[in-house]
C-alpha cells in the first residue's frame, strides 16, 4: 500500500506531454526518411547492376552472334565498359559515374548518356504533371458525386463506367481516343506527339491532349473508388452524423468534414499511381510517339545499350522513391493524429 | 391519444418541445421502428428516455431534429417547437432550426468529434457558417463555453485535436459546442457510455447545471435508469418501439407499474447492499418481430392470456404517471429490497489459488502499476475497481499472461507463473481463462458458436469429436443459449448472446481461475445483470474463482467479496467488500462512491 493518493481534480487535467520542440522533432523524422530513400535508391542501383552487368556478358549480349566473328569490336566494347575489371570495381565506378553526374556513354551513338535522357526525362515528367493535374480534381470529384448519391443510380453508373475504365488496357483507351478525336470521326486533335528537334512537346499544346486524356483515364478510376470507399466510411462516422445533427449543410459536410479524413488514402492511391506513370507511360509514349523516358527506355533495351537502361532504370525508381515520400510527408501533415506524435 | 390530454399542459408559447404520435418505418419493409410516442419537454425540464438496446430511443432523440438514420423513414406525427412542426418545415429551416433551436450532444466520445478539425475551429463551426457574431466574438463564446463545462480555454486547448483530449473532454466539448448557439432544446444521446463514473458524475452535473441556467429543455437517451435517477425530472421508460411508462422521477423509481420498468431496476445493482441481480429474459424484438397484443407479453413474469391478445394503451394512474400495461392494478406494488441477499460473509475461511505479490508492471520505460499486491481463494470473486488509466486492466492481463513486461511474483497455487502465456505449461493455462471486455471484438467472426466453444476442448485435448458437441450443447445451456445458435456466426447474436458465448467459450476449458475484463460495461444493464446471476451461479456450482475488473462499484458491491481499489497504479485500499464500501477509508474511495449513480 502506498500513500493515500487523494482524487485529483478532474477539472486540471494535464495538457499531453510535450516533449523535444516540434521543429527538432521533424527534422529528425525527415532525415531518417530521407536516409531511406537513399538507402532504397542505394539497393536499386545494386539490383540494376546486377541484373544489366554481373549476369552474363553484356559484351556478347551485346554484339550477339558478331561476338565471335568480330573480335575487334568485341576488345573495344570491353573497353568502354570495363568488363575486364572486378565486378566491384566496375560498380563502384559505375555508382561514382551517377553520383557526379555522368552514367557514362551511350553505345548506340556514344554519345554521353545524361546528354540525352536529360531531354526525355523534362518531357515524361511533364507528362505525368498534367496528367495528375487533371487527375487528382476530377477523381476527387466523381469520388465526391458518386459518395453524395451512394447507391442510387448515379453512382452505380458512375462505378460501372470506372470499373469499364480500369479494365480496359491504356493502349487501347489510347486507339479509341485517336480514332474519335483524330482520324476518324472528329480530326480536333493531333495523332501523334510533335517533337521539333530542339523544341519541347508542349510546344503545340493540341498534341498533348490526347496523351494526357489517356493517362487520365487510366488511372483516375482506381483512386476514385477508392477515394469514393473511405468516403462511404467517413460519411457513416458519428463525427458526419453530429456535423448534419448541428445543423451543417450538406455540400459543407462533405468538404469539410468528410473529404478532409478521405484525403489520406487518396494521396497514397495518387502516389502508386503516378509512381507507375514513371516507368508504365512505355504504351502511351510508343503509342503518341511522345519523346519521353518510357520510349527511350524500350528503344535501349531493344539496341542493347546497357547504360542508357541503367540510368534510366535510375531514374524511373528515383521518381518512384521520391513520389512515395513526398506520399508519406503530405499523408502525415494530413493526420493530426501521426502530427501530434512526431513532434510530441 | 390518451396522452396528449393526460400530459400536464403543454407548453403552447415560450420554450419546451412537444411529440405528437410519433412514427417511424423502415424504409425497405413496412416494420415500424418506434409508433405512437407522445412526449412533452417543459423548457428547463430533463426528461430521461430509458430502454434497452433496440428500443428505439435513440430513434426517438433524432427524430426530434428531423432526422433519421438511413433506412429509416419519419412517417407520422409532429415535433412542435413553439407552434412549429419540425416535421413539416422545409428542409432548408429545418437545417437552420437544427443546432441554433435543437442541439444533439452524440453518444461515442471516442469518435464524436471530427479527428481532423481542431476544436476551437469545431466549437464555432455553425456560428460562422450561420454569420453569427463576429470571428472575436465567436472565438470568445467558445472560450466562454469552454470555461463554463470547466475544460481550459486558453489558445493551446483551442487549438488540439479530439485525439489530445480524454473521453471526459470530449464529451464536454460536445456539450459546450451543443449549448453555444444557445438552444432551446437539447438532445444527449448515452454521452457517458463508456466514462468512468467520476467523469459520468462531472458530466452530467455540467449538463443539469447548464439546462437549469439557460432553461434549456432536455431529452437524455439512456440505457441505465441509475443515471438519470439523480438528473431527470421526468422519465419515460420505451420497450420495442412504444413509450410502456411515463411519470415524475419520483414515481417511476418508488412506484414503477409497468413490470418492464421493475424488470429494469431489478437489474441495477445497489451500492448499499448486495442484492441477486436478475436480467429480463429474452431479447427486445426486432422492429416486425414484435409480438401481437402487449409487445412484452413473452419476456414478462406476470402476462396472462389478454396480454397476447389485447393491446395496451397508455393510461393515466396519478397526476402525470402513464403506464401502458392491462394489469396495473392485479400486480401488487414493487419493493426495491426485494432482490436484497446478504453480503458476502467478510469472514469466511479463504484457501487462496491465485497471489499476486509486489508487482511491478511496465510498458516499455514507463511504469504503470507499482507494487500490487493481493490474493484470490477458492470460490472467490475478487473486484479490482479504479477509474481508466488506473492499472486495473493491466494487471488483469499480467495475471492472465497477455502482458510480459513485468516483475514480481504471481502464484498459483503456490506454484509461480511465468510472465507471458507462451511460456506457461498447457494446464496452466488451461486453468487461468480471460474474457474480453468487448464481446464484439473478441469472437471470431467466420467461425460457428459451436466451433468457437469447442476450440479450447480440442486444444486442450479435453474432449473431441461427438462428445465435444455434447459438451458444447451442455455449456451453451448453462450461458443460457438455445441449442439453435449452435451454427451461428456471432454477428448474428447480440452483445449480451456474445459475452455469454465468451464466457462458454471460457468454461469450456474447465478453468480454475476466470479474468472477467470489464465483461459487461459494453452491455445493456439488463444483460448485464443476467451475466452477473450466471457467473454467481458458476461460483457456487464449479467453485470456480473470478477476478472482476470493472469501474462500477454497485456492482462490486453484488457480485464479489474482496476488493482492490486502484489509483494511478496503485492498490489503496483493500478489503472485504462490505468492510471497503461501508467505511472506506480513503478519500478516492469515498469519492468513487459518491460519484456512483444509485436509485437506491
Amino acid at each position: 500500500m502506498t500513500e493515500a493518493a487523494t482524487l485529483p481534480d478532474p477539472f486540471e487535467e494535464v495538457a499531453p506531454p510535450r516533449g523535444r520542440s516540434g521543429a527538432a522533432a521533424w527534422t529528425t523524422w525527415l532525415l531518417r526518411r530521407l536516409g531511406l530513400a537513399v538507402l532504397t535508391l542505394w539497393l536499386v542501383s545494386v539490383l540494376v547492376f546486377v541484373a544489366t552487368t554481373a549476369l552474363g556478358d553484356p559484351v556478347r549480349a551485346i554484339l550477339g552472334r558478331d561476338y565471335n566473328s568480330n573480335p575487334g569490336r568485341v576488345a573495344q566494347l570491353e573497353a568502354q565498359l570495363n568488363s575486364n575489371d572486378s565486378l566491384v570495381s566496375q560498380y563502384f565506378s559505375w555508382l561514382g559515374g551517377l553520383l557526379t553526374g555522368d552514367p557514362g556513354t551511350s553505345l548506340a551513338n556514344q554519345q554521353p548518356v545524361w546528354g540525352q535522357i536529360s531531354g526525355s526525362v523534362v518531357n515524361t515528367l511533364v507528362l505525368m504533371l498534367l496528367a495528375a493535374v487533371v487527375m487528382i480534381p476530377l477523381a476527387f470529384g466523381i469520388a465526391m458525386i458518386s459518395a453524395h448519391y451512394r447507391r442510387r443510380r448515379p453512382d452505380t453508373v458512375i462505378q460501372t463506367v470506372l470499373l469499364a475504365l480500369a479494365g480496359v488496357p491504356e493502349f487501347v483507351t489510347g486507339i479509341l481516343l485517336v480514332a474519335l478525336f483524330s482520324t476518324s470521326v472528329f480530326h480536333i486533335f493531333p495523332a501523334v506527339t510533335i517533337d521539333s528537334p530542339g523544341g519541347h512537346p508542349w510546344d503545340v499544346p493540341k498534341g498533348m491532349v490526347l496523351p494526357v486524356a489517356t493517362l487520365v483515364l487510366a488511372v483516375t478510376p482506381y483512386v476514385s473508388r477508392i477515394v469514393r470507399a473511405t468516403l462511404l466510411d467517413v460519411l457513416d462516422s458519428d463525427y458526419v452524423e453530429l456535423a448534419r445533427l448541428k445543423g451543417i449543410p450538406e455540400p459543407v459536410v462533405m468538404r469539410k468534414h468528410a473529404l478532409l479524413n478521405a484525403i489520406v488514402p487518396g494521396i497514397q492511391v495518387i502516389a502508386l499511381q503516378l509512381a507507375w506513370l514513371a516507368g508504365g507511360v512505355v504504351l502511351v509514349e510508343t503509342l503518341f510517339a511522345y519523346p519521353g523516358v518510357g520510349r527511350q527506355l524500350v528503344d535501349s533495351v531493344r539496341n542493347h545499350d546497357v547504360p542508357m537502361v541503367q540510368a534510366l532504370s535510375m531514374i524511373i525508381a528515383a521518381v518512384y522513391i521520391v513520389v512515395n515520400l513526398v506520399a508519406d510527408v503530405l499523408s502525415i501533415l494530413l493526420t493530426p493524429r501521426a502530427r501530434t506524435a512526431i513532434s510530441s | 391519444m390518451a396522452t396528449t390530454q393526460a400530459t400536464p399542459p403543454g407548453p403552447a408559447s415560450g420554450g419546451g418541445l412537444v411529440v405528437e404520435d410519433l412514427g417511424v418505418t423502415l424504409t425497405g419493409r413496412p416494420a415500424d421502428v418506434v409508433d405512437d410516442i407522445d412526449l412533452v419537454l417543459h423548457p428547463g425540464e430533463v426528461v430521461g428516455l430509458v430502454g434497452e438496446s433496440g428500443s428505439g430511443k435513440t430513434t426517438v432523440g433524432t427524430s426530434l431534429l428531423g432526422y433519421s438514420r438511413a433506412g429509416a423513414l419519419i412517417s407520422s406525427g409532429k415535433v412542435l417547437l413553439e407552434g412549429r412542426d419540425v416535421l413539416q418545415l422545409p428542409w432548408k429551416e429545418v437545417r437552420q432550426l437544427r443546432g441554433e433551436e435543437i442541439a444533439y450532444v452524440p453518444q461515442d466520445p471516442a469518435s464524436a468529434l471530427n479527428p481532423s478539425i481542431r476544436i476551437g475551429k469545431q466549437l464555432v463551426e455553425l456560428l460562422e457558417l450561420r454569420g453569427i457574431g463576429t470571428a472575436e466574438s465567436r472565438r470568445q463564446g467558445a472560450r466562454d463555453g469552454l470555461a463554463e463545462v470547466g475544460l481550459p480555454n486558453d489558445d493551446e486547448f483551442l487549438n488540439r485535436y479530439a485525439h489530445q483530449l480524454s473521453g471526459g473532454q470530449v464529451q464536454r466539448v460536445a456539450l459546450a459546442m451543443a449549448f453555444l448557439p444557445k438552444p432551446k432544446v437539447l438532445v444527449l444521446d448515452e454521452p457517458t457510455t463508456g466514462l468512468d463514473v467520476t467523469t459520468q458524475k462531472m458530466v452530467l452535473d455540467t449538463m443539469a447545471e447548464l439546462c437549469r441556467a439557460y432553461g434549456v429543455s432536455a431529452l437524455y437517451v439512456t440505457h441505465d435508469l441509475a443515471v438519470v435517477a439523480n438528473i431527470a425530472d421526468r422519465v419515460a421508460v420505451m420497450y420495442a418501439g412504444q413509450i410502456v411508462e411515463l411519470g415524475p422521477r419520483d414515481a417511476i423509481f418508488a412506484k414503477p407499474m409497468h413490470p418492464y420498468t421493475r424488470a429494469l431496476l431489478d437489474s441495477i445493482p445497489h451500492l448499499s447492499q448486495a442484492r441477486a441481480l436478475t436480467g429480463i429474459p429474452g431479447r427486445t424484438p426486432a422492429p416486425g418481430a414484435r409480438p401481437g397484443g402487449c409487445r412484452f407479453n413473452d419476456r414478462c413474469s406476470f402476462a396472462v392470456d389478454a396480454c397476447r391478445a389485447e393491446v395496451p394503451q397508455l393510461r393515466t394512474l396519478e397526476a402525470g404517471h402513464e403506464v401502458r400495461c392491462l394489469r396495473t392494478d392485479e400486480i401488487g406494488l414493487w419493493d426495491i429490497n426485494l432482490g436484497n441477499v446478504p453480503d458476502a460473509d467478510p469472514d469466511r475461511a479463504r484457501d487462496v489459488i491465485l497471489s499476486v505479490e509486489g508487482l511491478d508492471v511496465f510498458y516499455g520505460r514507463k511504469q504503470v502499476v507499482h507494487d500490487v499486491t493481493f490474493d484470490l481463494a477458492k470460490g472467490e470473486v475478487v473486484a479490482l475497481v479504479g477509474e481508466s488509466g488506473s492499472g486495473k486492466t493491466t494487471i488483469s492481463r499480467c495475471v492472465g499472461g497477455l502482458h510480459r513486461d513485468w516483475k514480481g511474483t504471481i502464484a498459483f497455487e503456490g506454484r509461480e507463473l511465468a510472465a507471458s502465456a507462451r511460456k506457461r505449461s498447457a494446464e496452466d493455462r488451461r486453468r487461468v481463462q480471460y474474457i474480453f471486455q468487448n464481446p464484439y471484438l473478441s469472437l471470431n467472426p467466420r467461425l460457428t458458436i459451436e466451433q468457437i466453444i469447442r476450440r479450447p476442448m480440442e486444444l486442450f485435448g479435453l474432449a473431441k469429436g461427438k462428445q465435444a458437441t455434447d459438451r458444447v450443447l451442455e455449456l451453451m445451456e448453462q450461458v443460457a443459449l438455445g441449442p439453435g445458435m449452435l451454427h451461428y456466426q456471432a454477428s448474428r447474436l447480440s452483445g449480451g448472446e456474445r459475452q455469454r458465448v465468451a464466457i462458454a467459450r471460457a468454461l469450456a476449458a474447465e478453468p480454475d481461475v476466470m479474468i472477467c475484463d470489464e465483461i459487461t460495461s459494453a452491455l445493456d444493464v439488463s444483460v448485464q445483470g443476467s451475466i452477473v446471476s450466471l457467473l454467481e451461479g458458476l461460483r457456487k456450482e464449479r467453485g470456480i474463482s473470478m477476478l472482476f475488473v470493472t469501474h462500477n462499484l454497485a456492482l462490486v458491491r453484488s457480485i464479489a467479496a474482496r476488493v482492490e481499489i486502484l489509483q494511478a497504479g496503485r492498490v489503496v485500499e483493500e478489503g472485504s467488500v462490505v468492510t471497503v464500501m461501508e467505511t472506506p477509508q480513503r478519500d478516492y474511495t469515498r469519492n468513487l462512491l459518491a460519484n456512483s449513480p444509485r436509485i437506491d
